[in-house]
């Protein structure tokens, strides 16, 4: 199998498995990526990852387009980049079609009224690890706080929120 | 859900792939003030709807939603151009750090600008939760399941697909144990009609 065959297939299984988002899949993508095809070593796979979380965009997206690239050139990037949202498009393809049919039954409406909570607790989740690792000095808590007033309080764009804490941190760090 | 041109679904996604920082979840405040606010493609509901189907899916939030809502606007076409409109930003600045900045995560100033981002991402997280908090935990039965995925995510390490799966169960058994009483008390007063008929 050639070599961008093996990376459509790898991101594709990697892309297929993966609920909860991007930080789900990096456990996959490191025993794929590392441990199976040995295309980078751990310590590339980690430099990766901090710059998928420090650039815009998913976190899947970015480093299957970084791995593609570094492991195939630019057509590497596109296959991997393919390979990893093919299955999550195919998958809501289908959901989409069957909700624009089913919406209005009454089974879609019980079991949504399970499911739209609990993706709240899911946000949660996210909001609980997130905070805990990220808010560990006064600092932070600062920046925290204010973003949080500017978004609630002031109705500001998240984008200009996301600008002016850049801004912050070249202030504060 | 209101119809839409192609172009504007393309920009509208390519706007939020470029600015999505921190994973999935930070961006929804930003989606659901294009799609909801300003473009006015869905209603508040919807959104909810919208959530609920791409978390039940493999994949990130950003590629799922936008080509759920890109489909239900324009069709297939629709939700072809709003997922290449939601990757393509991603996809051009990681070519772009790939070859010219591969020391990008180590230089100092995008480092500082990083550590100022990321307490932003959890006010984002938070402010997500405050927004689709209002419209989606209307009843005790929401509270308690939101708050139950938390706990059972915390406690048991149950993940996220595991916890819709028992969130839909938890739905389900609601209703039957609601429609049950419902059924239980119409018994019960039509008996006692009965029982003052026979008085009578």
């Amino acid at each position: 199998m050639s070599i961008l065959a093996k990376l459509f297939f790898s991101f594709f299984k990697i892309g297929a498995f993966t609920f909860g988002g991007g930080y789900a899949m990096i456990p996959l993508m490191q025993t794929e990526i590392i441990n199976t095809h040995h295309w980078l070593t751990h310590n590339e796979f980690m430099e990766i990852i901090a710059i998928a979380e420090m650039t815009p965009g998913p976190v899947a997206i970015n480093s299957a387009t970084f791995i593609g690239f570094r492991t195939a050139g630019v057509l590497g990037s596109a296959v991997a980049t393919l390979g990893v949202i093919l299955p999550s498009v195919i998958t809501v393809l289908i959901i989409a079609h069957l909700f624009k049919k089913f919406k209005n039954s009454s089974w879609t409406k019980i079991l949504f009224s399970g499911i739209k909570p609990a993706i709240i607790g899911l946000i949660l989740i996210a909001l609980f690890s997130l905070g805990h690792t990220t808010l560990t000095d006064y600092k932070a808590i600062i920046i925290f706080l204010s973003t949080f007033l500017l978004l609630v309080k002031g109705k500001f764009h998240p984008i200009s929120v996301i600008g002016f804490s850049a801004l912050l941190g070249l202030l504060f760090y | 859900m209101k119809k839409t041109s192609l172009a504007e679904l393309f920009l509208t996604f390519f706007k939020i792939g470029a600015f999505t920082f921190g994973g999935g979840y930070a961006m929804l405040p930003l989606i659901q003030r294009e799609v909801v606010n300003v473009k006015k493609w869905l209603s508040e509901d919807e959104f909810g709807d919208v959530l609920a189907v791409t978390q039940s899916a493999p994949g990130a939030l950003a590629v799922n939603s936008s080509v759920f809502i890109g489909y239900n606007l324009a069709g297939l076409p629709g939700a072809t151009v709003a997922v290449l409109g939601s990757v393509l930003p991603s996809f051009f600045i990681i070519l772009v750090v790939a070859t010219f900045f591969t020391q990008f995560s180590s230089q100092p100033i995008v480092q500082r600008m990083f550590y100022g981002i990321r307490p932003a991402v959890v006010a984002l997280i938070a402010y997500a939760v405050l927004k689709l908090g209002k419209n989606i935990l209307v009843t005790s039965l929401g509270y308690f399941i939101a708050l139950a995925v938390l706990l059972l995510h915390l406690l048991f390490g149950i993940s996220p697909i595991q916890n819709i799966f028992l969130a839909a169960i938890a739905g389900v058994v609601h209703h039957h144990l609601t429609e049950h009483r419902k059924i239980r008390s119409e018994e019960i007063i039509t008996n006692k009609k009965k029982q003052e008929e026979n008085h009578k």
